[in-house]
């Protein structure tokens, strides 16, 4: 994206009305460009010679570094910027137009054949009485630059020349000739050179350097010259010294050559529209005849409004805004464009585009300005239809995959289970207020629904004696407790069970899982007693072996357990190895 | 043996005064019942308190006359009863030390005559140095006199005496339990856990380090986008071809041959395999077409489109390379709505900094129906972002090539206090989509970010080399929490 540096309080004049930054920014962002950076010049000087930055005094010029699109060549200047969010703010534009001059009495160009062996097209036109500050002739300098850098791509499609008129004489010819044929003075130097010395000369030059190879290798270089055989230009490398343009400068002479001539007429026009401001007839530029070595004659530049028919219905249909043909001229007028209903009945809108949007290819374009004038915004938003997935089921999952890469197997035992394997075998008492249970149990095995993991993933491992040790298994899934908030007088609650059996306890190894599920949910092991985090604490539950046991407190509250299960709870299941035992709330991550 | 003494003892006493003294009573090494009362100690059986006294130890010389005799003694029978002997003679019998030390000392005692010759002078002596270091050595009392010469002899030295004072502790027991770090299968076998004594774990610190296997944060988050996408009813585009040609890459969007884009400063072009074998001849005329003298509406770019230029095979620089292969399949069918998505590696020919890397993955949506709105983009950004956790967006106007209306995605970051700017969308051009042979009122809108910049600010990572590529820390990759987009 093209970025230009534009005066703060030159731009404010230019708009009729100043702004603050904050202003300044919001009115940037619903056009489409960004202001970037706010700086001085003197900070753009020290920051390119790398000096201490100097702290900046109240009479700097504030500087607005402001992100152009691509493709919005108008906007490059802060002429052109101030246009455009003139004309957005709601004021009038600007018509530009090419004074009505006989033909007889146009200034000509005359194109050699040679030219298209290398750079075979030309457009020109005159800025008349033109009277330059140092801000505009700076701002004058500056546009050919960007132009150059962008639309021109550094020089090779089009190559801006500009000239004082009244150090030369017309008519004009541009032809292309053997470089040593070519011998003139070129700006800033005072020495005569030959062209094909000069190539040689500004190998050194870092900036021209760069442009050098795209007539280098050429036999004819493209010149331009005036009646007495000035050289005006030789494109796309240098201008002459003789007609180079001052402050004092009146009357400019304006010749872009190009290898396209769609973009060679894009930079003329953005040339002339910007800097008609500064013309003793405001908005108004003078046209120059280009005569082809066939005899074709064209006249530039083509100031002439291009008519663009855009159904109603397409600008409606794509933004999803009902609009009136009148709301949407209203509309693009603020984006510079001319709108008015095309003909009767049907409701298409005519559209004038102007010289200076050359970005508008497509009544889509269009559209688009339809859009941005309204508001992006404030358009209502349709949705389009889709799902959400279950939150704690998702979360669910991914434990269960960091789980399994931590080496433990899953297991999916049942929900329902005998009434001694939740109280009893571990240890516990039933005091009536935890467990569903079952009205009409076919066996002892389906009598409650399990208040905790912990049966099942013992029962797993007493049936599984056989299997080489150790034994590291995991579940998650849900119990159910009795809970008085609830219609039904009870409530799931989704656990996350992990289990070690092995030669030793594994005690220290589901201490490490504990940290671990607590690092994969982001949350920092914190000092006791601090709720940003977790922390453990030692715990007495029956199930497990004194001092080695433990609860986990997170976030300030218990979520959960861990330790060696108590020897006579593994006896209760047939276990004849130490097990090591966690069991926690994950709802509480959620 | 110390430990069932000292143990044994305070069932029936208050307390073990001395150490030292329980040592010498139970005739048991007083270091071995330090040693016991610490360990003890630590468990809590007992309580002991310091005490300190200061003792005399013999030196080694001391140790050598305790054992030996004192030198006068020594030089004193060496002389014999009767007569004498030259003191040559004397010397010859003696150590060197002795005889020095039993001359000066058996002198200044009046024992013997020391001349030439040397005789007794008394026949019977004592060897009362020899008996004082004894009685050191069996740490026996001696008087201050005695305390005073041996010292100034060298023989004895002064050290400090530590023991302890001892009662019982908070667990005092009879008997120790055994202690024990851990429940092992032999303590179940043995049945003697319910005698075990555990030492005290510290739940202060964590856990050991988990052995673990871990996914790369980066796709971790692309999993859960994934996910996202196939919740809002998208289908996944196949995107393993990074090589592509420029035709698809660029002149099938609509973008201009002599787009910056194009550039060889922002474009991984390839010597080998440097062009396209085959594009859709018919297509390509079609493409071709709309660049240079536009049609469906619109103006084109009006310049001369090179056919070598499209051919050109490069590093795919954006997905939307494979959108839009995929739109013209689409275009080719009676048409049906879509909606597609794809997360995968794009290139660019930029240098690498803390933001940028020449590869990265960008994250790709698009939905393609009839009558779609900008309303429905919005929708549908709103209903995407708002899975990331970004449910406040704003859209800023901007360029593209390929869309039109085009919008940057801006969303407000709490903690930064500011809108950033989070992705890029748009409306396809009709020049693009018309000449896939799409009906008019087909409308196709899409949006793309990049992969990474999420993830940073997600996992705060602010160095994109840290997270990608290999100068990633590995730690890093095993410390991210998991990705939790989507959920909430």
């Amino acid at each position: 994206m093209p970025t230009v540096s534009v005066g703060r309080d030159r731009l404010f004049a230019a708009l009729g009305r100043s702004y603050t930054q904050e202003e300044f920014d919001e009115l940037c962002f619903s056009f489409g460009i960004e202001l970037d950076d706010v700086t001085t010049e003197k900070a753009i000087i020290s920051k390119e010679k790398h000096l201490e930055e100097d702290k900046p005094s109240a009479d700097d010029e504030i500087i607005y570094k402001i992100e152009i699109p691509a493709n919005r060549y108008d906007l490059l200047s802060l002429e052109g910027l101030a246009e455009a969010l003139r004309v957005f703010n709601g004021e009038k534009k600007i018509r530009y137009t090419v004074a009505l001059i006989p033909k007889e009495s146009m200034l000509k160009m005359h194109v050699k054949k040679e030219t298209s062996l290398i750079r075979p097209f030309v457009v020109c036109a005159v800025l008349r009485g033109i009277t330059f500050d140092e801000a505009s002739y700076n701002s004058f300098i500056d546009l050919q630059d960007k132009l150059h850098q962008n639309i021109c791509r550094k020089r090779t499609l089009a190559a801006i020349g500009t000239h004082d008129l009244d150090t030369l004489q017309g008519p004009f010819t541009y032809e292309a000739l053997p470089p040593t044929d070519i011998n003139f003075i070129p700006l800033k130097q005072v020495k005569n050179f030959r062209a094909d010395e000069l190539m040689e000369f500004y190998k050194s030059d870092e900036k021209l350097t760069k442009f050098l190879h795209i007539i280098e290798n050429s036999s004819v270089f493209p010149v331009i010259y005036d009646s007495n055989r000035t050289v005006l230009s030789l494109p796309p490398i240098i201008n002459g010294a003789h007609s180079a343009i001052t402050l004092k400068t009146k009357n400019v002479f304006i010749e872009c050559t190009a290898t396209d001539l769609t973009k060679a007429k894009i930079v003329l026009n953005t040339m002339v529209t910007t800097f008609s401001i500064y013309c003793e007839r405001k908005f108004e530029v003078e046209p120059v005849e280009v005569i082809s070595f066939d005899g074709n004659s064209s006249v530039y530049p083509d100031l002439s409004e291009y008519t663009m028919e855009v159904p109603l219905s397409y600008i409606t249909g794509s933004i999803g805004v009902p609009l009136e043909v009148d709301e949407v001229t209203n509309l693009l007028k603020r984006m510079q464009l001319n709108a008015e209903k095309a003909g009767s009945g049907a409701s298409n809108i005519s559209v004038s585009v102007p010289p200076t949007r050359s970005d508008i290819l497509h009544p889509c374009d269009v559209m688009e300005d339809v859009a941005i004038a309204y508001g992006y915004n404030n358009i209502p938003k349709r949705k389009l239809s889709s799902l959400r997935p279950l939150p704690l089921n998702q979360l669910s999952d991914l434990i269960r995959s960091e789980i399994s890469m931590n080496g433990f197997t899953e297991v999916l035992t049942w929900i329902l289970c005998s009434k001694k394997e939740i109280f009893e075998m571990l240890n516990r008492k039933d005091d009536k207020s935890t467990a569903v249970i079952i009205g009409n149990p076919r066996s002892s095995d389906f009598e409650v629904v399990r208040t905790s993991l912990m049966p099942g993933m013992l029962k797993t491992v007493g049936h599984n004696k056989d299997h080489p040790k150790p034994i590291k298994i995991y579940e998650v899934g849900d119990v159910v407790l009795l809970d008085d908030t609830k219609d039904v007088g009870a409530t799931n609650r989704r656990l996350l069970a992990a289990l070690y059996c092995g030669a030793n306890s594994g005690f220290e190894l589901i201490h490490s899982l504990v940290d671990r599920i607590m690092e994969v949910m982001g949350t920092p092991f914190v000092s006791i007693g601090d709720k940003s985090g977790y922390y453990i604490e030692l715990s007495e539950e029956p199930e497990f072996l004194l001092g080695r046991q433990a609860k986990i407190i997170y976030k300030g509250s218990r979520i959960g357990t861990f330790g060696i299960v108590h020897p006579e709870v593994l006896n209760n299941f047939g276990i004849p190895d130490p097990c090591s035992f966690l069991e926690l709330n994950i709802e509480s991550f959620l | 043996m110390a430990e069932d003494a000292i143990l044994g003892y305070l069932a029936v006493a208050e307390e073990i005064p001395d150490s030292g003294q329980f040592a010498s009573q139970h005739g048991l090494h007083h270091n071995d019942v330090v040693n016991v009362i610490k360990s003890l100690h630590g468990f809590r059986y007992i309580d002991a308190q310091d005490i300190k006294r200061e003792s005399w130890v013999l030196t080694d010389e001391g140790k050598k006359y305790a054992a030996d005799g004192s030198p006068e003694v020594q030089l004193f029978l060496a002389v014999p009863q009767e007569g004498s002997i030259s003191k040559d003679e004397l010397q010859k019998k003696l150590e060197p030390s002795v005889f020095k030390i039993g001359c000066s000392q058996a002198g200044k005692n009046k024992w013997v005559d020391m001349g030439k010759q040397v005789s007794r002078k008394v026949q019977h002596v004592e060897d009362k140095v020899k008996d004082l270091l004894i009685r050191v050595q069996n740490v026996e009392e001696i008087g201050k006199d005695d305390v005073n010469s041996l010292k100034a002899r060298k023989l004895i030295v002064a050290q400090t005496w530590k023991g302890y004072s001892v009662r019982k502790g908070p667990n005092y027991a009879p008997k120790r339990k055994k202690v024990a770090t851990d429940l092992t299968r032999e303590n179940l076998q043995r049945a003697d856990w319910k005698e075990l004594e555990f030492k005290e774990y510290n739940f202060n610190a964590k856990g050991p380090p988990a052995e673990s296997g871990h996914l790369h944060p980066l796709l971790k988050v692309k999993q859960q986008l994934k996910n996202i996408f196939l919740q809002m009813g998208f289908e996944e585009m196949p995107t393993n071809n990074f090589v592509e040609s420029s035709f698809w890459n660029f002149d099938a969007l609509f973008q201009p041959q002599q787009h910056p884009a194009r550039d060889s400063h922002d474009t991984f072009f390839l010597e080998a395999p440097s062009t396209t074998r085959e594009l859709p001849e018919d297509y390509v005329e079609l493409v071709k077409c709309v660049h240079e003298s536009g049609g469906y509406g619109s103006r084109g770019y009006m310049y001369d489109w090179k056919r070598e230029e499209a051919n050109k095979n490069l590093l795919r620089t954006h997905t939307t390379a494979v959108s839009t292969r995929m739109l013209y399949a689409l275009a080719k069918q009676p048409f049906a709505p879509k909606r597609y998505f794809s997360i995968d590696r794009v290139f660019r020919n930029e240098s690498v900094d803390r933001t940028h890397l020449a590869e990265f993955h960008q994250i790709e949506g698009l939905v393609c129906d009839r009558g779609l709105t900008l309303g429905d983009l919005i929708g549908v950004l709103n209903d995407f972002f708002s899975r990331l956790g970004m449910s406040k967006l704003r859209f800023k106007p901007a360029y593209n090539p390929y869309t039109e209306p085009s919008m940057e995605i801006f969303s407000y970051h709490e903690g930064l206090k500011k809108w950033v700017e989070i992705g890029n969308s748009g409306m396809f051009r009709p020049e693009m989509l018309l000449p896939m042979g799409f009906p008019e009122d087909v409308r196709v809108i899409a949006w793309g970010l990049s992969l990474e910049r999420p993830t940073m600010i997600l996992y705060g990572i602010d160095n994109i080399r840290d997270l990608f590529g290999h100068k990633v820390d590995l730690s890093l990759i095993k410390r991210n929490p998991i990705c939790r987009l989507g959920i909430n």
